[in-house]
């Protein structure tokens, strides 16, 4: 009954939170100015989101429907806190560097969209995927934007993945060029609208010809081949 | 005997938009001889690189949008906002500057908007100010005039500078920078600026060499703010632009710069020092008049452009940038739907 490749399409493209739905647009807009800060938060999300899903799909016989959305909120802020402990403890310079974008997770209107939208009406697994495949369109989204503003700002990839992934990632860090006059504005907010716009311009884009390419062909057409002349 | 009956207007200047924009293009001649004359052929070179990236930019965008190229481009609109930007920014500012920004301008503020009548920002003004916080260092090279300059450049010198980074004796862009005192010479506003910053009064801030007296007029910078002037009287003469916008940016910029110096005379420039620096009379005549991105009711563009003045002499006095007459073009820009709005001429025989 759960549809994989259905969902899995939804939240990785077709319905995708960032660049669809354009929900949680101040965290992604304001924390990817780098890959790896993007990665971090969008691993955050993704793990607040999967929580949240199978939590609410689990309660959702229990909850009284008029005051859902505020026990929805509660269920969101506990997981928050949890992320935002684990990540105080285990990634405390990503921690400093995220700053009040990793509290501001419970605002992020992905999240309790879901909630509402898909978790509150729908069975405990498909809820659990449908988190995580949301999560991971989202967080997609923030690292491939943070990839390109870091490019684009400081010419680097991956710079501080030790802060996310531990000591042996500082290799991961690749110098593309070094410039001598950063592209200030690929860092700066406004970057992170233009890079946004420029990317959902890509997208619509490859949407029709994903569509022409995937769309069902249609079922050969016989047609009665004419035998007798009436002229 | 018949009479043809039409509605108004009756007497039409019959214009098209290649012929206003060439206009505007020739009048801006004079600004920028007395830009190369003060400040070297760099001026030249910039609006070369500008006008041909302008031009593969808009002529690239036609061709993914799938339109007539050649229609678009032969309406001068991309050719004019690749001058004004050029004339911008410092004349020895590295290649790759001018081709961004014109990149830029074009590309993303005005054809991501749907080209010429559709931006609601001014294209070279976008531009520039992206230029400006991105750039901030390479945005602040101006040069000494080059008559006061210790290492004055030719067309050679520009060539290799702007495209290595480096004159032909091997002098680089600081180097250049030097007056002839072999102290580095700022803009007119960046020298009072900065000596407001280190705590000295206005009138000592017009102590600096830049200053021809106590009156706040500049060497060279006042000329050539003259010379964009009589290339504006041109174009209002002709009727290429309604005074509405210049003038009233100008009576903005002159009230309000009046009153900050007259309640706070140390700290703030006088009425000619902001009128004759940076971009003031440039883009009284020549920026602010956009017809797309600007007002269109008549009262409208006198509140628009005199709060262009307002702004920038509140951004310049109060502000992180010396000059912020782009600011003040953007902002206005964001607010013209608003005005517009509220300016609506009452139609003739309409109560109000």
């Amino acid at each position: 009954m759960i549809d994989v490749k259905e969902l899995t399409w939804q939240g990785l493209w077709k319905n995708n939170p960032a660049l669809v739905q354009l929900l949680g647009l101040c965290p992604l807009l304001a924390v990817t100015s780098s890959a790896i800060n993007g990665l971090g938060l969008g691993l955050a999300t993704l793990f607040v989101l999967m929580g949240s899903n199978i939590t609410v799909s689990a309660v959702r016989h229990y909850v009284p429907n008029e005051i859902r959305i505020p026990i929805f909120v509660i269920v969101i802020a506990a997981f928050v806190t949890i992320i935002q402990l684990l990540m105080q403890a285990f990634t405390f310079e990503l921690y400093l560097a995220l700053g009040i974008f990793i509290p501001l997770i419970v605002t992020n209107c992905a999240i309790i969209g879901r909630a509402e939208a898909f978790a509150a009406k729908n069975e405990l697994f498909p809820s659990a995927y449908d988190g995580f495949i949301m999560g991971a369109g989202f967080a997609l989204v923030l690292v491939l934007l943070g990839g390109i503003r870091e490019i684009l700002g400081s010419g680097t990839l991956f710079s501080g993945a030790e802060l996310l992934l531990g000591a042996w990632a500082v290799d991961l860090k690749i110098t593309i060029f070094v410039p001598d006059n950063p592209f200030l504005l690929a860092i700066l907010p406004p970057g992170a609208f233009i890079g946004m716009g420029l990317l959902i311009a890509l997208k619509n884009i490859l949407d029709p010809r994903l569509e022409a390419k995937f769309a069902p062909k249609p079922e050969k057409i016989v047609e009665r081949a004419r035998v007798t002349a009436e002229s | 005997m018949q009479f043809s009956l039409s509605s108004s207007p009756h007497n039409r200047v019959r214009r098209d938009t290649a012929s206003v924009m060439r206009a505007v293009c020739y009048a801006c001649i004079p600004g920028i001889m007395a830009q190369v004359w003060f400040f070297g052929w760099g001026v030249m070179i910039q609006l070369m690189l500008a006008i041909a990236t302008a031009l593969i930019t808009e002529a690239g965008i036609m061709k993914l949008r799938r339109r007539n190229a050649k229609r678009i481009l032969s309406d001068y609109s991309a050719v004019l906002t690749a001058l004004l930007l050029a004339v911008s920014i410092p004349p020895l500012a590295p290649w790759w500057l001018i081709v961004i920004g014109t990149f830029f301008s074009i590309a993303i503020v005005k054809q991501l908007y749907g080209g010429l009548g559709f931006n609601m920002f001014n294209p070279a003004m976008g531009g520039y100010v992206m230029l400006l916080i991105s750039f901030p260092l390479a945005m602040s090279m101006w040069l000494p005039v080059q008559s006061m300059a210790l290492y004055p450049y030719n067309l050679t010198d520009a060539l290799s500078v702007i495209f290595t980074g480096f004159s032909v004796s091997g002098y680089d862009i600081t180097q250049l920078r030097l007056g002839i005192d072999g102290v580095t010479q700022a803009t007119p506003l960046d020298a009072v600026r900065s000596s407001l910053l280190l705590g000295e009064t206005y009138s000592e801030a017009l102590q600096a060499p830049i200053f021809t007296s106590e009156s706040g007029l500049s060497h060279g910078w006042a000329w050539v703010a003259l010379a964009y002037l009589v290339g504006g009287l041109f174009l209002l003469w002709r009727k290429f632009i309604s005074w509405h916008m210049p003038i009233s940016m100008l009576a903005g910029v002159i009230l309000t710069s009046g009153f900050l110096n007259m309640i706070m005379p140390d700290a703030s420039g006088g009425v000619l020092f902001h009128l004759f620096s940076g971009a003031v009379l440039f883009g009284a005549f020549f920026i602010v008049t956009d017809p797309v991105s600007g007002s269109t009711t008549p009262k409208g563009r006198i509140i628009f452009g005199a709060l262009i003045g307002f702004w920038t002499v509140i951004i310049r006095t109060f502000g992180g940038y010396p000059d912020a007459v782009a600011f003040a073009v953007l902002l206005m820009n964001i607010a013209v739907p608003l005005i517009d709005y509220y300016t609506q001429p009452r139609t003739y025989g309409a109560r109000s």
